[in-house]
């Protein structure tokens, strides 16, 4: 495996923007920071019987962040709590090390170059960390 | 004496283990100098004790070698006395002694100074000083090119204005602060002036008494000496007028069940077991600059930036945050390409073996004011050459090819 991130599959992921953009009238929102680098991510949701019926994102962060956010923006909806934590849980674990057979998301093997480049997992990471504040802001709301 | 840069970077052993590396991260660490970790080995081969305790031979050798430590970065910086020299973690750790020890003297009401360009090292203290003691902080502008804007002191340096606390040389722009108008202010109005000197030591000594100021800040690991020990020097008058910061063994005078004495500066302020081999390689590192041809050295440095803010208007989309000039300049250069997040922009530098950071550089008010999220930084030292800015433009070149 290549450890150089900027795979063709993570650039076009990036690209993509799935999923950017705001929304009209979302259930939550939140917005997670990098102490890092300064990175910023905004994720807004509609629920639908407690599972995410609708997404939008908006990042100001590097190339890997985005990709995340835009893998989320194509496949998140649908997803409850528990199941974006599991998910979080398989990214993570995905990056430190543990392959999943079958991941989740066919997007998310795009980030196994990133694994050996530790300061950049909180880039991968912080969406993930982002939508699952957003989500807890329309349950509580 | 004359100076050459392949010479000088042979003196620093990690660079000499690995000369395909093009190290320009000056600015957040500078290598180890082998005269620095000659005298820590040393140290910790045939002097390794506690110091300031001890009566028995070992301990000795070790209370000579710190408070030689001392000597030399008295010397360094031209202080009046080694007394006013002491020794702390880095010029974060100096920093918050100071906001903690002068700060137990302030009341709400009283002002503290700063300016945009400081590092959050430079500015967390005093917000935290901020919520405890009630002070009110202010800032001095930056002018358009990252300078700091000193065209109306009068108005942020009133006499409610205690301390003025300003970054010698700013960690992303370069730009060296014009210190004589502060100082003068600060008089007019009765005010102490600290200085964070953290990226200015290691471009040549520095001559605090000449500067005037009351407090001046460094690291050793941006001095090329070990990381975990840099310096707070105080003006002794200055310094006698302050509490201690941490209690603890080896600052006291007396102590009884019902209090506590406090040791006369520098004592006062080194509270428990000092970092007593990164001193002592700290001031080995600082006895060995002192005796450098900086104005060559300075010179050297100085071409390389300008070379690199030359070659960065020519590719394609870079955005400059700093002066273009080199007056009152170090050699720091921050920069964005195109609309390449600079982390990615420094991965794909990696791939060419050049080491730059990028980011907010903990400076996230100075990013704020240029509208920026963050930057690459390419910082120089004297070890740095002609081939290190050729492979950043290489790698600046791919990471354009790859990412646009």
């Amino acid at each position: 495996m290549s450890d150089d991130p900027y795979q063709q599959a993570i650039l076009d992921l990036a690209r993509s923007a799935d999923g950017a953009g705001r929304l009209a009238a979302p259930d939550g929102l939140a917005s997670g920071d990098s102490p890092l680098c300064g990175d910023r991510v905004r994720m807004e949701v509609t629920l639908q019987g407690g599972r995410i019926d609708a997404l939008a994102h908006e990042v100001k962060g590097c190339l890997l962040c985005r990709a995340a956010a835009a893998a989320i923006g194509r496949r998140a909806a649908g997803l409850d709590a528990a199941q974006l934590a599991a998910l979080r849980g398989e990214v993570a674990a995905l990056l430190a090390g543990q392959v999943p057979t079958a991941p989740s998301w066919p997007e998310l093997k795009c980030f196994e170059p990133v694994r050996p480049h530790r300061n950049r997992h909180g880039c991968v990471l912080l969406p993930f960390d982002t939508l699952a504040a957003a989500l807890d802001s329309a349950q509580g709301a | 004496m004359s100076f050459q840069p392949a010479e000088w970077r042979r003196h620093f052993p990690l660079l000499a283990n690995h000369p395909e590396l093009h190290y320009l991260d000056n600015a957040a660490t500078g290598q180890l100098c082998e005269k620095a970790f000659d005298a820590v080995t040393l140290h910790e081969l045939t002097q390794r004790a506690n110091v300031l305790r001890g009566t028995y031979r070992l301990a000795e050798l070790a209370d000579a070698a710190y408070e030689n430590a001392r000597r030399q970065a008295a010397t360094y910086l031209n202080a009046a006395s080694p007394d006013e020299v002491v020794f702390v973690s880095g010029t974060t750790a100096a920093i918050n002694l100071v906001a903690h020890a002068f700060g137990e003297g302030l009341k709400t009401g009283d002002e503290v100074v700063l300016s945009l360009a400081e590092h959050h090292s430079n500015l967390v203290p005093w917000q935290m000083l901020r919520e405890r003691r009630g002070v009110a902080l202010r800032f001095l502008p930056l002018a358009p090119d990252g300078r700091l804007d000193l065209s109306r002191l009068d108005a942020p340096i009133s006499p409610r204005c205690k301390l003025v606390a300003v970054t010698h040389a700013s960690n992303v722009t370069g730009a060296v602060t014009d210190l004589a108008p502060i100082v003068a202010a600060a008089r007019a109005v009765g005010a102490r002036v600290l200085v964070d000197g953290a990226q200015a030591v290691q471009h040549g000594p520095v001559d605090v008494q000449a500067l005037d100021v009351d407090f001046y800040a460094f690291s050793g690991h941006k001095a090329f000496g070990p990381t975990g020990v840099g310096v707070l020097w105080g003006r002794s008058e200055a310094l006698q007028a302050l509490p201690p910061f941490l209690g603890g063994g080896g600052m006291i005078g007396r102590v009884t069940p019902e209090g506590s004495s406090w040791a006369m500066p520098p004592r006062r302020f080194e509270a428990g077991t000092p970092p007593i081999a990164q001193a002592i390689g700290l001031g080995a590192a600082l006895d060995w600059l002192r005796a450098q041809p900086w104005p060559a050295m300075q010179a050297h440095t100085a071409g390389l930036a300008q070379r690199l803010i030359a070659e960065l208007a020519v590719l394609a989309g870079p955005t400059f945050i700093g002066p273009r000039d080199l007056k009152q300049r170090l050699p720091i250069v921050a920069f964005n390409l195109a609309d390449i997040h600079p982390h990615d922009v420094c991965q794909v530098l990696d791939a060419h073996h050049v080491a730059v950071r990028g980011g907010h550089h903990c400076a996230q008010p100075l990013m704020d004011r240029f509208g920026v999220a963050g930057a690459v930084r390419a910082s120089f030292a004297p070890y740095n050459s002609e081939a290190d800015v050729d492979a950043l433009l290489e790698g600046l070149k791919d990471a354009l090819r790859k990412l646009t």
